[in-house]
C-alpha cells in the first residue's frame, strides 16, 4: 500500500499541533515543580485521560493486538481481571498516601516509609526499566514504518523521537499530559473504525467465532481451569494470582509512569479520581485492540497472507488491509500518537526519578532549583537517546508483550510486595524494605535464568512471566516479614500519612455521589463484571 | 492554567473531519473496496467533525465564562 497526499497532510498537521502545545507551555516552566509535577494544578479528567494514555503506548495497542492473535480472547484478562481492580485500588486506597504525603516520586515515598537505600535501589531499577521499556515504542515505530510504508527505518524513528524530546524539553510534564489527552482521542478515533470494518468483514461475532483457529480463542474464562485447554498454557492460579494480583497491582499501583499523572492533579479528590477516570475507557479498549487481533488471525490463520510471520504485525496489517486513503492517515496518526504518548510517559517518569532521586540525592545535592530544572531537561534528551538504543534489544523478542511482562516481572512484582507491607502493616521495619526488594529482584533473576536455560519449563513465555512475578513477589514478602521480625519497628509518629492504620481517611462526604472515589470504583467493578460474563 | 486543552483538540478534529469528508467525496470510489464498500472517509469524517465542534464549543463557552 502507499500513501496519498491527504495522508501525509494529516500526519504533518498532527506534528504541528503536538509541537505547538509544547511551545505554548514553554514560558510556564519556572520551577522544577512546574516541570516535573505540573505545579500540582491539573483537573482530574485531564490527568485521568493522561493516565490512560501514558499506558497506551505501542505495547498497549500493537502488543495486545499481537497477543490476541497469539493467545485469543484470553487477553481480555489484562483488562478486566488485571487492570480494573488494580486501578480502583490505587485510586481509593493508595493515592491518599502518594498525594497526601507530598512526595515527588514513588522512590521518594520509599525513603519516607523505609530508608535511603530502599529508595536508591528502587530509583535505579526503575530508571533502568523505564529506559528498556521506552525502546519498545521505538521498535514498534520501526516495524510500522519499515513493513507498512517501506520508509527508511532509522530516519522515521529518529524524527519521531526528536519530536517527543522537543515537546517535553519545552513544557515538561504539563506538555506531556496535554499531549496525552490529545493523543488519547486520536487513538480512539483512529482505531475504532478498524473494529467496525473488521467485524463486518468476518460476518459479526458469530462469523468471527467460526473462523478462529480453535474454540479456545473465543472465550475469556471458559478454558482457564486447566493449562492444557487454553492457548496461553496457563491455569487459573497463574492467571488470577500472577496476572490479576501481582503483575497488575505491581504495575498500576507502583509504576511511577502512571502514578506521576495522579501527582499532577490539583487536589486530593482529583488525584483519587485520576485512575478511576482512566478505568472507564480502559474497560472498553479490548474492542479496539483485542478484536482487530482476533480478526487478523481469523483472516490469516497461517500468518502468511497479511501478518508476514509475526504476530506483532497484526494491527498495522489490519490498518493496511481495511483503511482507504484519508482514514489511513488518521490510523497512522493514531499509531504515532500511541507511540509518542507511551514514549513521553517513560521519558517524564525517567527524568523525574533521575533528577530527584538519583542526581539531587547522591550526585549533586543542595543546588539552586533552576539547576535541577536544567538537569531535568538534559535527562529528557538523554532518555530519548538511550531509548533509540534499547529498540535493538527488543528486536530479539518475537512478541512485544512477552518482553514487557518480563521486565515488569523483574521490577514491579517485588516492589508491590514492599508497598503492600509498607502501607498496610505498620510494624514493617526500615531495613526490611531494602532486603525484601533486593531478594525479590534476585528471585526474578534466578527464575529467569532457570527458564532461559530450560531447567524449568512452561508452555509459553507469558506463563513463565506470570510465575516469575509470583516468585519475585512471594520472596519479597517473605524476606520483608522475616527481616522485620528481627529488627526494630519505626516509631508510629514518624509513619503518620504513610501507613493506612495511622493516617486519617480522606473525607469525601461533602462531594456529590458521582465524585466520590469509593462509589465510582464500585460502579466500575460492577460494569466490568458484566463484560466478563458476556464474553465468558 | 492558561491553555485549555479542549481548544487544540477541537481545532484539530474539525480540520481532520473536514479533510476526510472532502477527500471521501472527491476520491475515486474504487479505493473503498478495501473498506467493505463503505465510504468510511465521509462517515468517519462526520463523526470527527462533530466531536471537534463539540470540543470547540465547550472551550469557547469556558473561556467566555472565565472572561466575564
Amino acid at each position: 500500500m502507499h500513501l496519498h497526499f491527504v495522508d501525509y497532510a494529516i500526519i504533518a498537521i498532527y506534528f504541528f499541533f503536538v509541537l505547538g502545545i509544547g511551545f505554548a507551555l514553554r514560558g510556564r516552566m519556572k520551577t522544577s515543580e512546574d516541570f516535573f509535577l505540573s505545579g500540582r494544578s491539573i483537573p482530574g479528567w485531564i490527568t485521568g485521560l493522561a493516565f490512560m494514555s501514558a499506558n497506551l503506548g505501542a505495547l498497549e495497542v500493537m502488543g495486545h493486538a499481537a497477543n490476541a492473535a497469539k493467545y485469543g480472547m484470553f487477553v481480555n484478562h489484562f483488562y478486566w481481571l488485571a487492570a480494573m481492580p488494580a486501578m480502583c485500588f490505587v485510586g481509593v486506597f493508595m493515592m491518599p498516601f502518594y498525594y497526601g504525603s507530598k512526595v515527588r516520586s514513588v522512590p521518594e515515598y520509599l525513603r519516607k516509609r523505609y530508608d535511603e537505600k530502599t529508595r536508591t535501589l528502587n530509583a535505579l531499577s526503575f530508571a533502568l526499566m523505564t529506559l528498556l521499556v521506552s525502546g519498545v515504542d521505538l521498535y514498534a515505530m520501526a516495524i510500522l514504518f519499515e513493513r507498512l510504508l517501506h520508509w527508511p527505518f532509522g530516519a522515521s524513528v529518529v524524527a519521531s523521537a526528536v519530536v517527543v524530546a522537543i515537546y517535553i524539553y519545552l513544557g515538561g510534564l504539563t506538555s506531556s499530559i496535554y499531549n496525552e489527552v490529545l493523543q488519547f482521542f486520536l487513538i480512539v478515533f483512529g482505531f475504532l473504525p478498524l473494529a467496525i470494518l473488521g467485524l463486518k468483514a468476518v460476518g459479526g461475532f458469530a462469523g468471527l467465532e467460526a473462523k478462529l483457529p480453535n474454540v479456545g480463542y473465543a472465550h475469556t474464562w471458559a478454558n482457564i481451569w486447566h493449562a492444557s485447554q487454553n492457548p496461553m498454557g496457563i491455569n487459573w492460579f497463574g492467571t488470577i494470582f500472577g496476572l490479576g494480583f501481582v503483575l497488575s497491582f505491581g504495575y498500576w499501583c507502583t509504576d511511577f509512569l502512571v502514578v506521576q499523572r495522579g501527582l499532577a492533579a490539583k487536589d486530593m479528590p482529583s488525584a483519587q479520581r485520576t485512575p478511576l477516570v482512566a478505568a472507564v475507557p480502559k474497560m472498553f479498549f479490548p474492542l479496539m485492540v483485542v478484536l482487530p487481533g482476533l480478526v487478523a488471525i481469523a483472516l490469516d490463520p497461517t500468518l502468511t497472507k497479511y501478518l508476514n510471520g509475526r504476530y506483532d504485525n497484526a494491527l498495522p496489517a489490519m490498518l493496511g488491509k481495511f483503511y482507504p486513503s484519508g482514514l489511513l492517515g488518521i490510523g497512522l496518526t493514531a499509531l504515532l500518537a500511541s507511540f509518542m504518548s507511551g514514549m513521553a510517559g517513560n521519558v517524564t517518569a525517567f527524568n523525574t526519578v533521575w533528577t530527584f532521586d538519583i542526581y539531587q540525592t547522591h550526585v549533586n545535592p543542595g543546588q539552586h532549583d533552576s539547576h535541577y530544572l536544567k538537569m531535568g531537561r538534559f535527562a529528557t534528551i538523554f532518555a530519548v537517546a538511550v531509548g533509540i538504543g534499547t529498540a535493538f534489544i527488543v528486536l530479539r523478542f518475537n512478541n512485544l508483550m512477552d518482553y514487557l511482562q518480563l521486565l515488569f516481572a523483574f521490577f514491579n512484582a517485588p516492589l508491590f510486595g514492599t508497598f503492600l507491607l509498607g502501607m498496610f502493616w505498620k510494624r514493617t521495619s526500615a531495613h526490611s524494605g531494602f532486603w525484601g526488594l533486593l531478594c525479590g529482584i534476585l528471585a526474578a533473576a534466578t527464575h529467569y535464568s532457570l527458564y532461559h536455560y530450560h531447567v524449568i519449563l512452561y508452555p509459553s513465555d507469558m506463563a513463565a512471566n506470570f510465575y516469575q512475578a509470583i516468585w519475585a513477589f512471594s520472596v519479597c514478602v517473605l524476606v520483608t516479614v522475616l527481616v522485620t521480625l528481627f529488627t526494630e519497628p519505626r516509631k508510629e509518629e514518624e509513619l503518620v500519612g504513610l501507613v493506612y492504620s495511622l493516617t486519617p481517611k480522606p473525607r469525601n462526604q461533602d462531594l456529590p455521589w458521582y465524585e466520590r472515589p469509593g462509589i465510582l470504583a464500585v460502579g466500575i467493578l460492577a460494569l466490568c463484571a458484566v463484560l466478563n460474563i458476556i464474553f465468558w | 492554567m492558561g491553555l485549555d486543552i479542549r481548544s487544540p483538540i477541537g481545532i484539530l478534529f474539525t480540520i481532520y473531519g473536514a479533510m476526510l469528508i472532502i477527500y471521501g467525496l472527491v476520491a475515486d470510489p474504487s479505493i473503498f473496496v478495501s473498506s467493505m464498500e463503505v465510504n468510511i472517509d465521509v462517515w468517519w469524517g462526520v463523526a470527527m467533525l462533530v466531536f471537534g465542534l463539540i470540543m470547540g464549543i465547550l472551550a469557547f463557552r469556558a473561556s467566555r465564562r472565565g472572561a466575564s
